[in-house]
């Protein structure tokens, strides 16, 4: 019974903590662009586009990668050295913590992508959205991977030989037969994987080049929820501030949930 | 004849180009992971000596700064974390897997799967909210508290998982035996179930041992070394984040070292887990 008071201790505690900020500034906190704590003037619009766009480039990298993972470990080679071999290291990728993540972009990625900027003319800050969604496709990976494993996997043997009778190459099975009887559960991998991308703290901080204003194009340096926290936690003084930045956890405690359920929705309904 | 011919081809050169592509994106995924596994060995191992696990982090130029207080920090918040979240896990994790049907427990099941995608951050401002602002401090405790509520899924999962496995003419076995009900979960329901839980606690160790985000303002750092639950403390992560954005060269080599003792410590747990896995699988 210690799960469910847990839950319903967090939203409780997340609601009155970020009640000033709630009375003081209701819905346009969602939706002004202003964030100076020195006026005390705080919207969200910004973060909140910075985390969508940085989640939502993530995901669209990551998805041919952790597709073709799929493919590989759930149709092509299912047992043997190298799969297994593949299937650790995916993992291991898993097993890395975020901060180190984070470390190794911020002095091997940054430099890449500011080469990059260097060549599009646009201000080579090197750290943005850009760099934080490579991160963090990187980071996805694997949970989008394993569920279209699992969901590849299932998919029953015989529809595929009826394909192949009917004279289909490998290919056409799997475009035609396989995906789409897989598709939701591959589906709520990658909701899974956004779920995850939103909330992703460490390694976004540290690479997303935390700007309070709203980011122009991709390789523009912003915030996304996640990292206002972090980055502005404990310098948060005043009352108001903090319950600003409560407020910020609570909408993404919110959209996580949101997120996650949605994808278990999806899966429960691919496994009846 | 010779157009269908060509057709047919054409969708075999389609097939194979496909299987290329899938094994060639496939192996570019583990490229990331060897080129960050490479760059911290590379970069770690020489910043790697007695100094720096016995030393406690020096200003900067000073030589043979090391990391022991982050060493000792994580080590106290994983245990006090373990401690803290063990009991509740494994407790929620048999009660899952003996109700299997009931409301109550798929409304459980619902908040575990919840609670395991709340992210981190947002933990960490709870833990804020809960035990750093009523004691006015930042706190050990409360960063293990932090770590804690996110063990708590992996173990309830894995402990459930396991559980649901044992095959039930183990449990009627012992009913028939004479026991009664508890003594049937504590002495053989667990005793069948151990290699799971256990790689379950052992994963959920390496799972917050990487945690920077809810340290950040609950542990919060502290470059001494402290033994003290209500006093601030520092941990590898920690120490990975304040020393990777700061400027000095020094300090981004004690980074990369604390980086690879703490990639080596999780590879080690993962490895224990597979190994385990196999060694102590009791077979049905």
């Amino acid at each position: 019974m210690f799960m469910p008071v847990l839950i319903i201790g967090i939203l409780i505690t997340l609601i009155i903590s970020s009640f000033p900020s709630l009375k003081e500034f209701g819905f346009h906190f969602v939706i002004g662009r202003e964030w100076d704590p020195v006026f005390s003037k705080f919207g969200a619009f910004p973060f909140i586009v910075g985390t969508f766009l940085t989640a939502f480039l993530s995901l669209v990298i990551s998805i041919p990668f952790s597709l073709a993972v799929s493919i590989f470990l759930g149709e092509y080679f299912r047992e043997g050295f190298l799969p297994s071999l593949l299937q650790s290291l995916v993992e291991l990728l898993s097993g890395i913590p975020s901060v180190i993540y984070g470390f190794w972009g911020l002095f091997f990625l940054v430099p890449i992508v500011r080469a990059i900027e260097m060549k599009f003319n646009v201000p080579p800050f090197g750290v943005g959205i850009l760099t934080a969604s490579l991160i963090l496709a990187i980071m996805i990976i694997p949970f989008s991977a394993s569920l279209g494993r699992e969901a590849l996997k299932m998919v029953p043997q015989d529809v595929k030989e009826a394909a192949y009778s009917l004279g289909a190459t490998r290919y056409e099975v799997i475009k035609k037969v396989i995906l789409p009887y897989a598709g939701s559960g591959i589906i709520s991998g990658f909701f899974l994987a956004l779920g995850r991308g939103v909330g992703e703290t460490m390694a976004v901080t540290m690479v997303i080049g935390n700007s309070q204003h709203l980011p122009e194009n991709i390789f523009s340096p912003s915030n996304t929820m996640a990292s206002v926290i972090a980055n502005e936690f404990t310098e948060a003084t005043a009352n108001i501030y903090l319950s600003s930045l409560i407020e910020i956890g609570l909408l993404l405690f919110l959209i996580t949930t949101l997120v996650n359920i949605l994808g278990r929705w999806l899966i429960g309904r691919y496994n009846r | 004849m010779n157009g269908q011919h060509q057709v047919k081809s054409g969708r075999l050169v389609k097939d194979k180009i496909f299987k290329a592509l899938i094994i060639c994106l496939s192996f570019m995924t583990t490229l990331p992971l060897i080129l960050i596994l490479f760059s911290i060995f590379h970069k770690g191992i020489s910043s790697i000596n007695w100094q720096f696990f016995v030393n406690i982090p020096k200003p900067v130029g000073e030589p043979n700064g090391g990391i022991a207080n982050a060493l000792i920090g994580t080590v106290l918040l994983v245990m006090l974390a373990s401690v803290m979240s063990i009991p509740i896990g494994i407790l929620t994790g048999i009660y899952l897997s003996e109700f299997k049907k009931s409301r109550v427990s798929w409304f459980i099941g619902l908040c575990v799967d919840v609670l395991q995608g709340v992210p981190s951050v947002v933990i960490g401002i709870i833990a804020y909210l809960w035990l750093v602002k009523p004691l006015h401090h930042f706190s050990t405790l409360s960063g293990a508290a932090a770590l804690a509520i996110m063990m708590l899924p992996v173990i309830i999962k894995s402990t459930e998982e396991t559980l649901k496995l044992i095959p039930e003419t183990l449990r009627e076995g012992s009913l028939a035996l004479g026991a009664n009900y508890s003594t049937t979960i504590i002495k053989v329901i667990l005793p069948a179930g151990v290699s799971g839980i256990l790689s379950g606690i052992l994963l959920s160790v390496a799972r917050i041992a990487g945690e920077t985000a809810p340290l950040l303002f609950t542990a919060f750092g502290n470059p001494f070394i402290n033994w003290n639950v209500f006093k601030p403390v520092s941990s590898l992560p920690l120490v990975i984040f304040n020393y990777a954005i700061s400027p000095y060269e020094d300090w981004h080599r004690l980074a990369w070292g604390a980086a690879f003792v703490l990639i080596m410590f999780i590879l080690l747990l993962n490895l224990l887990v597979k190994l385990g896995a196999k060694r102590w699988k009791v077979q049905f």
